[in-house]
């Protein structure tokens, strides 16, 4: 049941009393809010560059449970790998935040600011407005069914491109040997192009691009394991699907529909995803 | 008196940055024959202007020599040779003032200023700065927007150009066929992505948006060169 206004107040978020990190140079004297907390970095809101460039600043803070030399070659090494597949990535003219500076011994990366908002979001707003529109049909049945019903298809062939969007975003990335290694809805942004600017009626407009965001788990891979890390990576993304609403399960079947199309062995890894659903994320070590 | 444009950047607001640009310069030799002195006066990062892509593009390499400035970690000998050699993607200081810097061909030239705080422009123009007169230092201590459009406005013989506020004009000479090849966006897959993605664009709109293209060409191109600049030595 998704919550409604019935459903009593949840309890107020802990305060947490986070002792505030101290951002290496050059930010240390820029005062920036958080905007989201990985397990590994925190990721603020800042200009870089000019003053009117809006930015992320992804900071991996020193762990302090491991010995110094271990972290900071963990966390060079790890910020290197996501500026490096970022770079590569949109050399290939992939849609992802392009690398706007860095310093991997002080465990700071600045990226491109994507505007528009998580797939994960639209998706929600999607299936809110479905679920009003049948409760609306439902109440006044006989007044509103015949524009209820066009104004639903069009809905549909709308979503359902949004779905293709992200079959070819993510056929792409693969095609070029990147495996994203965290696809979830989350790390898809809908960017509304420039242009399209012209939204009307629905309130949420399913125009733009999809950018891929979040390479901290990415790897180029060369070998065989190629087609296992591929299959996870729509794996994890059909969870995440699955995740959002049992209605936008099905959608998901379009996103591979496309993949399917988008490059060369696409076909093959759809055959090893129905191998990874059997048996989940984790392969077997037993043999 | 020169046109210089002054630019602070964000978390570097210690650290003014002026910048002037000329066209049909005719003494690049003379400037450049100052720089191969290292005449303490001449300390500029003289750039040739047709390989910057934009505002941008000076900017992150600006920012990249005084963040490793800052944090004392200067692969050049300055902060604005530093400049220089963090335009280039690759580890080589002379190639970076052969592929960036001023050559005697150069007619349209870019002239950077960082202006540092007292001591640390002590610190490390104490070498030439100091030995080659009290006078240069001083001058050095001293940097002001006014100082250095004064010293440009004499020394440069060229047309000084104005920048807009956001360094509009920056990019302006840029030979973008030079800069695709040195940062080698020439072949490969990537090219051949952007290309596809052009040509699309291209049987859609026709020749009429041609400038369009360009500058969206432009924008990823930078965004690439940015990306390189940033993992470059490591």
């Amino acid at each position: 049941m998704a919550p409604s206004v019935d459903t009593p107040d949840p309890p107020p978020p802990p305060t947490l009393t986070r002792t505030p990190h101290t951002l290496p140079a050059p930010f240390t004297n820029s005062s920036l809010s958080v905007l989201t907390q990985g397990a590994e970095a925190l990721v603020y809101r800042t200009t870089f560059l000019t003053p009117n460039t809006p930015c992320v600043l992804k900071y991996r803070p020193p762990k302090p449970y491991r010995h110094p030399t271990l972290d900071k070659r963990l966390t060079k090494a790890r910020l290197l790998a996501e500026a490096r597949v970022l770079v590569r990535v949109r050399k290939e003219g992939i849609k992802v935040p392009a690398v706007l500076g860095g310093d991997w011994e002080n465990g700071w990366l600045v990226l491109e600011w994507v505007g528009g908002s998580t797939v994960r979001r639209v998706l929600d707003g999607w299936v809110e407005s479905v679920q009003r529109r049948l409760a609306d049909a439902e109440g006044g049945r006989e007044q509103v069914e015949q524009p209820d019903l066009e104004a639903q298809v069009g809905g549909e062939e709308e979503i359902l491109d949004l779905m293709r969007r992200i079959g070819r975003a993510v056929g792409k990335l693969h095609g070029i040997g990147v495996v994203h290694g965290d696809l979830t809805t989350s790390n898809l942004m809908l960017r509304p192009t420039p242009k399209a600017n012209v939204a009307e009626k629905t309130g949420q407009l399913l125009d733009g691009d999809i950018v891929l965001i979040d390479f901290g788990l990415a790897s180029q891979t060369t070998t065989q394991q190629q087609d296992e890390d591929r299959a996870v990576d729509l794996y994890v993304l059909e969870r995440a699907f699955a995740a959002t609403h049992p209605s936008a399960e099905p959608l998901f079947q379009e996103v591979l529909k496309e993949y399917g199309e988008s490059y060369n062995g696409a076909k093959k890894v759809l055959k090893r995803l129905a191998d990874v659903r059997l048996r989940g994320r984790k392969r077997s070590m037993l043999g | 008196m020169a046109n210089v444009r002054t630019f602070e950047l964000p978390h570097f607001p210690q650290y003014p940055v002026h910048v002037a640009l000329f066209k049909n310069v005719t003494n690049v030799a003379y400037l450049r024959s100052q720089l191969l002195e290292a005449n303490a006066a001449f300390d500029y990062a003289f750039l040739d202007a047709s390989m910057i892509l934009s505002p941008t593009h000076l900017l992150s390499a600006t920012q990249h020599a005084l963040h490793h400035y800052q944090t004392s970690r200067l692969k050049a000998r300055t902060p604005h040779s530093e400049l220089v050699f963090r335009l280039h993607p690759n580890n080589n200081i002379g190639e970076s003032y052969r592929k960036f810097g001023i050559s005697d061909s150069t007619t349209v030239l870019i002239a950077v200023k960082l202006q540092l705080p007292h001591e640390d422009g002590d610190g490390d123009g104490g070498g030439d700065g100091g030995g080659d007169g009290g006078g240069d230092g001083g001058g050095d201590a001293g940097v002001t927007r006014e100082s250095v459009s004064r010293h440009l406005g004499e020394n440069v013989e060229g047309e000084s150009v104005e920048i807009g506020e956001d360094g509009e004009g920056l990019g302006r000479f840029c030979d973008l066929a030079a800069v695709r090849k040195v940062y080698k966006l020439d072949g490969g897959g990537g090219d051949g992505g952007k290309g596809k993605g052009k040509g699309k664009k291209g049987a859609v709109n026709g020749g009429a948006n041609g400038t369009v293209d360009e500058v969206d060409e432009r924008k990823e191109v930078e965004a690439v060169v940015l990306g390189m600049m940033t993992i470059k030595g490591s």
